[in-house]
C-alpha cells in the first residue's frame, strides 16, 4: 500500500461518506485528514492495526473509511456542542450500498464546476478526485499552503448548494484535466502524470470519443516528454528531437485510443489535436512528416474551435507544407497580438532565408514569451542566427 | 497566473496626491496604513490568491565582482537614486483584469486624513517555469 495506491481510494471513500449522509464539504475534508493522518502514520506505507504492531491492516479502504468517518462524526460533534446543540449523528454508519464508479464519476463533474474558477476546480479536482494533499498541492503551484487551502474552502463552499447526484458536461472535466497537464512538474508531485491518470480513470467511467480524444492527446505528448528537454534542461524543437527517445509503448497505446475515437464519427477538438500529435508521432523523421495531412487537420480544429491560436499553428504547418512564403501568407490572418505570434513570424522568416530579419524577430519574441525555458529558447534562436559558425 | 505588485518609495509616474513620506503622518494615519495593508493581504489570503508580501528597508548596497581573489566592491547608498523599491506582493489570480482590480484598491490605502493616497504600483506578470506542452 504505497500513497498513490492509497490516493486512488479518495474518491471513492468520499462517496461512501456522501452515502452515509455527510455532505461533500465535510466529507472531504476528513478524508483528506484521514490520508494525511495514514501518510504520517503508515512508515511503510501499509495501515497498522496498532501503533506497535507491525502486522499491515488487510483492507485498506475499509481503514480509510473508518477513519473517515470517524473524523466526520468528531467535527460534526465539535461543531453541535459549539451551537450548543444535541449530537444528531450515528457514531455507528447506516448501512448501504455502495455505487462507487458513479461516485468517482459525479466527483469529477462536481470538481470541474463550471461556475468554479479554472484554478479553483483543479485545486479541488487534484485533491477530491486525485487524492493529493494540500500541501502537494501547493507546492505544486508554487503557492502558501494556507492559500491554497483557502481556494479549495471557497471551492467548497461555492458548490454547496450544487446535488451530488447531478451529472455534468465532460468537456468542463477535460478543460480542468487538460489544464493540470499542461503544468508538468511540479513539486514533489508530477502532475503531467497524474492528469493521465484521472483521465484514464475518467475514460473508463464515460463514453464520450473527447474524452479518449483528450487522453490519446496527453499519451501521445507524455510520450514525447524525455526528448522535449536536453540534458542541461533546455527546450528541444520537435523537428530536432531524438525521436529514439520517445515512448513508443505511450504512442502505441495513444494511436490505438484515438483511432477509435474517430471510428465514431464524432469528432471534437481533442480528438483532432490528438491526430496532429499522431501524425508526429507517425514519422520517423522529421523530414518525413505528413504536413499536408496536418494542415487539414488544423483546418478541422478551426472550424471546431475558432480559434486564434490554431490559426497561428495552422500558419506555421502551412509553412512546412507549402513553403516558407505560403506560411507567410496564412500568418496575414493572424492576430499579431497573440502571445506566439512573433515567434511564428520569426521562424518562417527564417525558413524563408531572410536570417537578420529573424534573429530581430525571435528577439522580439523572446521578449514576449511568457515563460522562462521559452524565452530562453527564443534568446538561443536569436544568438544562433546573429552569430553563425564559420 | 502570478503577478508582482512594487511598491516604490520613489520613481514612477508623478503622484496625484501629496501624501508627504509616512513619518510625517499622524500615529492614527499610520495605523490606518497599515491596518489597511495586513487588512488586504488577509483578503487575498482568504481568497486563495495571497502568495507572498515583502517589505524591504530604503537602505540598500549595490555590489559586484571585482575579480578573481578580490573581495566584491560594494557602492551606494545614493540619496538620490531615481527608483526605490519599498516592497512587493505577489498574488496569484486569474486573470489580467483581476491583477488591475487588486492593484487598485491596494493603492486606495488610506493616508493624511484618511484620504486614498492613489499611491502609483508597478504590475508585472511572472514569467512561469513551465514551457507549453504543444508544439
Amino acid at each position: 500500500m504505497n500513497p498513490a495506491a492509497l490516493r486512488e481510494l479518495v474518491p471513492a471513500v468520499i462517496g461512501v461518506l456522501v452515502r452515509r449522509g455527510a455532505d461533500f464539504a465535510s466529507a472531504e475534508d476528513a478524508v483528506q485528514e484521514a490520508v494525511i493522518r495514514a501518510l504520517e502514520t503508515w512508515p511503510d506505507g501499509s495501515p497498522s492495526h496498532s501503533s506497535g504492531g507491525a502486522e499491515p491492516v488487510r483492507d485498506p479502504k475499509g481503514w480509510l473509511i473508518a477513519a473517515s468517518w470517524r473524523r466526520f462524526v468528531d467535527a460534526r460533534r465539535a461543531e453541535e456542542s459549539r451551537r450548543g446543540r444535541e449530537v444528531a449523528v450515528a457514531a455507528e454508519p447506516p448501512p448501504g450500498p455502495t455505487p462507487v464508479t458513479d461516485d468517482t464519476l459525479r466527483l469529477y463533474f462536481l470538481c470541474a464546476h463550471p461556475s468554479l474558477s479554472p484554478a479553483s476546480a483543479v485545486a479541488l479536482t487534484l485533491r477530491a478526485v486525485g487524492g493529493l494533499t494540500t500541501r502537494q498541492i501547493a507546492a505544486a503551484y508554487l503557492v502558501p499552503e494556507a492559500t491554497m487551502a483557502q481556494r479549495i474552502s471557497r471551492a467548497k463552499r461555492r458548490i454547496a448548494g450544487e446535488s451530488f447526484d447531478r451529472s455534468g458536461d465532460p468537456a468542463t472535466v477535460l478543460r480542468v484535466l487538460y489544464l493540470v497537464f499542461n503544468e508538468g512538474y511540479g513539486g514533489d508531485v508530477d502532475l503531467a502524470a497524474e492528469a493521465v491518470r484521472l483521465t484514464r480513470q475518467f475514460a473508463a467511467l464515460t463514453d464520450d470519443p473527447e474524452v479518449a480524444g483528450l487522453l490519446a492527446l496527453m499519451l501521445l505528448h507524455h510520450a514525447r516528454r524525455a526528448a522535449r528537454t536536453d540534458a542541461e534542461g533546455r527546450l528541444v524543437p520537435l523537428a530536432e528531437q531524438d525521436r529514439g527517445r520517445w515512448d513508443t509503448g505511450l504512442i502505441a497505446e495513444g494511436v490505438e485510443i484515438l483511432q477509435a475515437a474517430l471510428a465514431r464519427d464524432r469528432l471534437g477538438e481533442y480528438q483532432a489535436q490528438a491526430a496532429i500529435a499522431a501524425l508526429h508521432a507517425d514519422a520517423p523523421t522529421a523530414a518525413e512528416t505528413d504536413w499536408p495531412q496536418i494542415v487539414e487537420w488544423y483546418d478541422e480544429l478551426l472550424r471546431l474551435t475558432g480559434s486564434p491560436v490554431v490559426r497561428l499553428n495552422r500558419a506555421v504547418a502551412v509553412g512546412e507544407a507549402d513553403g516558407a512564403r505560403a506560411g507567410l501568407a496564412a500568418l496575414e490572418q493572424v492576430d499579431p497580438s497573440l502571445p506566439r505570434y512573433a515567434a511564428a513570424l520569426a521562424y518562417l522568416h527564417e525558413r524563408a532565408g531572410e536570417h537578420v530579419r529573424a534573429a530581430d524577430l525571435y528577439a522580439e519574441a523572446a521578449r514576449a514569451a511568457t515563460s522562462v525555458p521559452e524565452r530562453e529558447h527564443l534568446t538561443r534562436q536569436a544568438a544562433r542566427l546573429r552569430h553563425p559558425r564559420p | 497566473m502570478k503577478y508582482l505588485l512594487l511598491k516604490h518609495y520613489r520613481g514612477g509616474p508623478e503622484p496625484v496626491v501629496d501624501y508627504g513620506t509616512i513619518d510625517r503622518w499622524s500615529p492614527d494615519e499610520v495605523d490606518a496604513h497599515m491596518r489597511y495593508m495586513s487588512d488586504f493581504a488577509a483578503k487575498l489570503q482568504s481568497t486563495g490568491e495571497f502568495v507572498d508580501a515583502q517589505a524591504l528597508s530604503p537602505e540598500g548596497t549595490f555590489v559586484r565582482y571585482d575579480g578573481e581573489g578580490r573581495p566584491p566592491v560594494t557602492d551606494g547608498p545614493f540619496a538620490e537614486t531615481k527608483d526605490l523599491v519599498a516592497g512587493w506582493m505577489v498574488i496569484d489570480v486569474e486573470s489580467y483584469e483581476r491583477a488591475l482590480e487588486l492593484a487598485g484598491e491596494l493603492s486606495a490605502a488610506p493616508g493624511p486624513n484618511g484620504e486614498p493616497i492613489h499611491e502609483w504600483l508597478e504590475l508585472r506578470p511572472f514569467l512561469s517555469n513551465k514551457a507549453e506542452t504543444a508544439e
